[in-house]
């Protein structure tokens, strides 16, 4: 494909004084999850807005399908679906109704919304609800039910605005099937996370944005190279452990061949340490023991927001992250601030 | 979760083709949905229901005896064109709150992404409103008849005379729609509307004879759209001559369309 699905350039724009996106380009191309992943307020769901016409950029320029969001908006609303962050169905309205309602306004005839509504209304496994309110339904339902609401018109073009946010794990993994199937039939999905762990799960390539900004842009792979594939953490039985754990979890890391061994500490009395060797959980558990240090958590996960917020800004503010985690005194929980404002 | 593959999701196929006529289209198909939910929550319709109801009651049976020198019979055949028309202007005051409750929960969100006009769900939400103002006619009518009241004029200047009402209804929404797109909360939107109606429903010849008044009240009298509405609707139900009453409240209804269609559709694509 030599056109991206989704193409943005230097996307800008204010609120007042706020300044939610800075200079933001992101790109899809056809048939692929572009993963967008940031903290709360970052300016994910801004350019979600953008790029499904609802807000137009203070600068720069946003293509769907080679359409502009701007002056070609009325095109662009025909090839895309979009699911906000919170359920935006008509709750007084049945499941059915909200469905058929999409339809007409797509211009399907009474027949072919009826017949589209049940089938979406199938697939997402609401059939037994379809005549109910969807003040009636459960979170998840919802959700369910606003996904089909932006499918009805068969987009091309899928933005999920934070599809999993508030979802129990279960029906995490029920989304992410959807997803996975949305692409598989040729679909090119949006989506913003704030856990590195769906963009790994879904996405092709992810672009991270902080404050406004794209800060890293890689494929999951690649992300993790520079963030650190998983991390191990551990929580000693007694405080006064803590220099034992931090020596143990150096030499894991550190022999590993990894080139900063950086320890820091997410929560009072907790330890972390990225590791990329397979038996890092188990040669921790050894040298635990041979040291005997009792432990209340202990846990080989990948890192979260945080940690990768952390690693980037580290390394965009040139070096290593100097931050030694001498066991009395734990290291911020979130360095992220200061390390940012160093960026800029 | 089925295991089927999802249907007919090919991607690129995209929604139909454009057809002609899309607001008048996309307006009724969202009318529609304004239909389904009065009959999920009737009890939205309560206000119209009631407030013709305690109105007729309290001025012919409290205060008409006091304004019509003990003829509360004839108060009644005055009163009841000016209850109609009072109540369908407060009636009004609801949309612009319901509509900014919309937006607020992002079902707007929703149809703005959609490739249809902007000021379908606006238009839509106006139709509407019209079960609410057929129900104030009918509530009206009926619970005066029940007491008392009776058309001097014909079934159809009658019913022309409901028609009118509801048509200017459906006018004076724009300003409650407007209201609604330029205030924050939809608590503060039916306060404000409200704030409007009362000196227009009140200063005018809906309760009172305006000759019984001080000149300079007369004069906004005079020139309150709700005067010449609910003296032509007097005219048609007593089977008297509208006389130059009719034009002027369809100029009126000209001028409402004309001022704040425009305005709530500018304030609408604003905050949206």
């Amino acid at each position: 494909m030599t056109t991206p699905a989704i193409e943005a350039t230097g996307l800008v724009k204010r609120f007042g004084a706020t300044t939610a996106l800075d200079g933001v380009d992101l790109s899809a191309a056809s048939g692929t999850v572009l993963g967008v992943l940031g903290p709360n307020g970052a300016g994910k769901t801004t350019a979600v807005r953008i790029l499904s016409t609802l807000l137009r950029p203070d600068a720069g320029s946003a293509r769907v399908g080679g359409l502009d969001v701007v002056t070609d908006a009325r095109a662009v609303r025909r090839r895309i679906g979009l699911t906000g962050q919170y359920a935006s169905v008509d709750e007084d309205l049945t499941g059915t109704q909200n469905l058929v309602l999409i339809g007409s306004l797509l211009d399907l005839s009474r027949r072919d919304a009826r017949t589209r509504a049940a089938e979406l209304l199938e697939w997402f496994d609401l059939s037994d609800a379809a005549s109910r309110p969807a003040k009636t339904y459960s979170g998840g339902m919802r959700r369910r039910l606003d996904l089909a609401a932006s499918l009805v018109g068969r987009p091309s073009v899928i933005y999920l605005d934070e599809p999993t946010t508030g979802l129990d794990p279960a029906k995490r993994e029920e989304m992410w099937d959807v997803v996975r199937r949305l692409v598989t039939d040729g679909s090119t999905v949006l989506l913003t996370t704030q856990y590195l762990e769906e963009a790994d799960a879904l996405a092709d390539e992810v672009s991270v944005i902080d404050a406004g900004r794209v800060i890293a842009h890689d494929t999951p792979t690649g992300l993790k190279r520079v963030v650190g594939g998983q991390r191990l953490t551990v929580r000693p039985a007694d405080d006064a452990d803590l220099a034992d754990v931090d020596a143990v979890l150096r030499g894991v890391a550190g022999s590993a061949g990894s080139a900063q061994a950086v320890v820091t500490s997410p929560q009072r009395g907790v330890l972390s340490v990225p590791v990329t060797s397979d038996d890092a959980l188990a040669r921790t558990v050894t040298e635990l023991a041979a040291r005997g240090v009792a432990v209340t958590e202990l846990s080989l996960h990948l890192p979260s927001l945080d940690e990768v917020f952390f690693t980037l800004t580290s390394a965009r503010s040139g070096g290593a992250p100097a931050l030694p985690s001498p066991p009395s005194s734990p290291a911020p929980t979130r360095p992220v601030e200061p390390a940012l404002e160093a960026s800029r | 979760m089925s295991t089927l593959t999802l249907p007919g999701t090919t991607a690129g196929t995209g929604a139909a083709a454009p057809r002609p006529f899309a607001l008048a289209r996309h307006s009724t198909a969202l009318a529609h949905r304004g239909l389904l939910k009065i009959r999920r929550t009737p009890e939205a319709l309560i206000d119209v229901t009631l407030q013709p109801v305690i109105f007729l009651t309290v001025f012919v049976y409290v205060f008409g005896g006091a304004i019509a020198g003990g003829d509360r019979h004839a108060y009644l055949q005055y009163l009841l064109p000016g209850v109609l028309a009072q109540t369908i202007a407060f009636g009004s005051a609801a949309i612009g709150a319901n509509l900014n409750t919309d937006i607020e929960k992002g079902v707007f969100d929703r149809f703005r992404s959609l490739p249809i006009p902007r000021a379908a769900p606006l238009v839509g939400a106006v139709l509407a409103d019209v079960v609410r103002y057929a129900v104030v006619a009918v509530v009206t009518v009926g619970f005066g008849s029940a007491i008392g009241f009776r058309f001097g004029g014909s079934a159809p200047a009658a019913v022309a005379g409901c028609l009118l009402a509801i048509a200017f209804a459906l006018c004076l929404s724009w300003v409650s729609v407007t209201i609604g797109m330029l205030v924050r909360s939809s608590g503060a939107v039916q306060g404000i509307t409200l704030l409007v109606m009362f000196p227009l429903s009140f200063g005018s010849s809906v309760f009172t004879d305006p000759a019984t008044l001080p000149g300079w009240l007369q004069g906004f009298v005079r020139v309150n759209p709700l005067t010449q509405l609910v003296d032509t609707m007097r005219a048609l139900f007593g089977g008297t001559p509208v006389g130059a009453h009719l034009g002027w409240t369809l100029l009126s209804m000209a001028v409402l369309l004309v001022v704040f269609v425009p305005l709530a559709l500018a304030a609408y694509r604003r905050k949206a």
